[in-house]
């Protein structure tokens, strides 16, 4: 399957279940609000062109927004990870990984160490970024702090679950082909 | 002229995320102001139609309880039924004034209710947005008060499109809903804080009124949206704020965020007339000051 097509599907699918499984949960605590969908951004291929990565981010946060009622919010927090994201490739792993053996970002590709470090940073970053525009208009700077922390941990909790339930085919790269 | 060129090219994709997240901030702040945003009539549209089916299957795991706040609706409804009530003085005719029913004399009537479905709804954010499954094509406009199928308030529309509409609930920290208390009628705001669903606050009563735990809130008659007299909640929890003199109250509310299905949509007949009366009274007091 080509890669555009793959990842029309991944969107579609993390969108789907990010508006109507994981927004709808009941009800736990007002700290505890799990996000996922922003993974796809994650796991997007390693020679996906910066330019592309940008609009690609738009266009998540803004399908997310549009069935939130939420207009650019994710938007923004997805365009910042979807910038920074090739700064962080670029310092947690090797040239050698990212342009000659593997295809995306995965923990069997570059460690599971590795991976969650890079999870956990873009992560913090998504929700940082959210938390604080929310709060911009409502809450206090202790809520703010506690919210990041929390969602932060619940969505590395989830990212954790998916990838070890999801185990995604590694494809190595070969000159032979 | 060259040395900008090779900037912009140097520098193209820091450019285009600062355009990007322009885009993303001024459409945040923008719609946090107005409740508008570009494509929101159409992506309205889209993802209307993707949540109805959705929520077809939605529907199942919700009717008992759905089914129940019917069925209590109805009972309230028919225990108001003329036929119920004996008039021994047979001297005396029950007149119904059939002019305040008269569909066509729109001038006696205040609110008309419209049935509408829940598509989408949730519970867990700071602000929480319903959708209904009906839109300008069926008579819904901004402003409209929606109230749950027991008769329980629920929200207000902010936003149309041709066959759905956005409903602002409770459950939000931009909600405002002018109340009254039942027994003392003492006036007051309803709004969130965003900690627990099931709670409202309520604000502005001062504490030379009586409040018991388990009064009855409701909406007040001084609403522009709401009809009056219908059931906000009720006092879950009593404090008397020392420094200001007014109760800080505590709200559990009528409304189980989590089940709603059917509502109605109230439209206030009289609205633009209440305003209109509202405005020309400011523009004659203006007209005095000078």
């Amino acid at each position: 399957m080509s890669d555009l097509i793959k990842n029309i599907f991944r969107l579609a699918i993390f969108i789907l279940v990010q508006v109507y499984v994981l927004n709808k949960i009941p009800h736990l605590h007002r700290f505890i609000i799990p996000y996922l969908y922003f993974v796809f951004i994650l796991w997007l291929p390693f020679n996906t062109p910066r330019l592309s990565l940008l609009f690609i981010g738009f266009i998540t946060g803004l399908t997310l927004d549009y069935f939130k009622l939420t207009p650019g919010l994710h938007t923004a927090a997805c365009v910042l990870i979807a910038y920074i994201r090739p700064f962080i490739i670029g310092i947690l792993i090797s040239k050698e990984v990212t342009e000659l053996t593997f295809h995306e970002p995965s923990p069997r590709g570059m460690g599971w160490t590795q991976y969650m470090i890079y999870a956990f940073i873009l992560t913090l970053l998504h929700h940082t970024y959210l938390v604080l525009l929310e709060w911009l208009q409502f809450g206090s700077f202790l809520d703010f702090l506690i919210k990041v922390g929390s969602t932060t941990a619940v969505s590395m909790l989830l990212i954790t679950t998916v990838e070890l339930m999801f185990p995604r085919s590694l494809k190595y790269r070969t000159n032979t082909a | 002229m060259r040395n900008i060129f090779l900037f912009i090219r140097r520098y193209f994709v820091l450019l285009t995320f600062l355009v990007l997240q322009g885009i993303a901030l001024w459409m945040f702040f923008r719609f946090n102001r107005f409740h508008r945003t570009v494509f929101l009539g159409v992506a309205n549209e889209l993802t209307g139609s993707i949540n109805s089916q959705v929520d077809k299957v939605d529907d199942y795991f919700r009717l008992r309880e759905e089914n129940r706040r019917v069925h209590r609706m109805n009972d309230s409804l028919l225990n108001l039924l003329k036929t119920n009530y004996n008039f021994p003085d047979t001297g005396l005719q029950v007149v119904v004034d059939s002019l305040k029913f008269d569909t066509l004399k729109t001038e006696y009537r205040r609110y008309v209710y419209r049935d509408a479905k829940v598509v989408y709804n949730s519970v867990n954010f700071e602000n929480n947005y319903l959708q209904l499954s009906r839109g300008a094509n069926n008579g819904v406009r901004d402003n409209m008060a929606v109230i749950n199928s027991d008769g329980a308030i629920v929200g207000v529309v902010i936003n149309v499109s041709p066959n759905f509409s956005q409903v602002m609930g409770l459950l939000h920290t931009k909600s405002r809903v002018p109340a009254m208390m039942k027994t003392s009628l003492a006036a007051g705001t309803i709004r969130w804080d965003a900690a627990d669903p099931r709670f409202l606050t309520l604000d502005g009563i001062s504490k030379d009124v009586e409040i018991n735990k388990g009064d009855s809130v409701l909406t007040s008659r001084y609403s522009y949206n709401y009809p009056p007299g219908f059931l906000i909640g009720t006092i879950a929890e009593v404090k008397v704020d020392q420094a200001t003199g007014f109760y800080l109250l505590k709200v559990r509310s009528a409304t189980d965020f989590t089940s709603i299905q059917q509502v109605f949509v109230v439209e206030n007949l009289q609205r633009e007339e209440q305003l209109q009366l509202n405005s020309d009274t400011e523009n004659i007091l203006n007209q005095d000051r000078r």
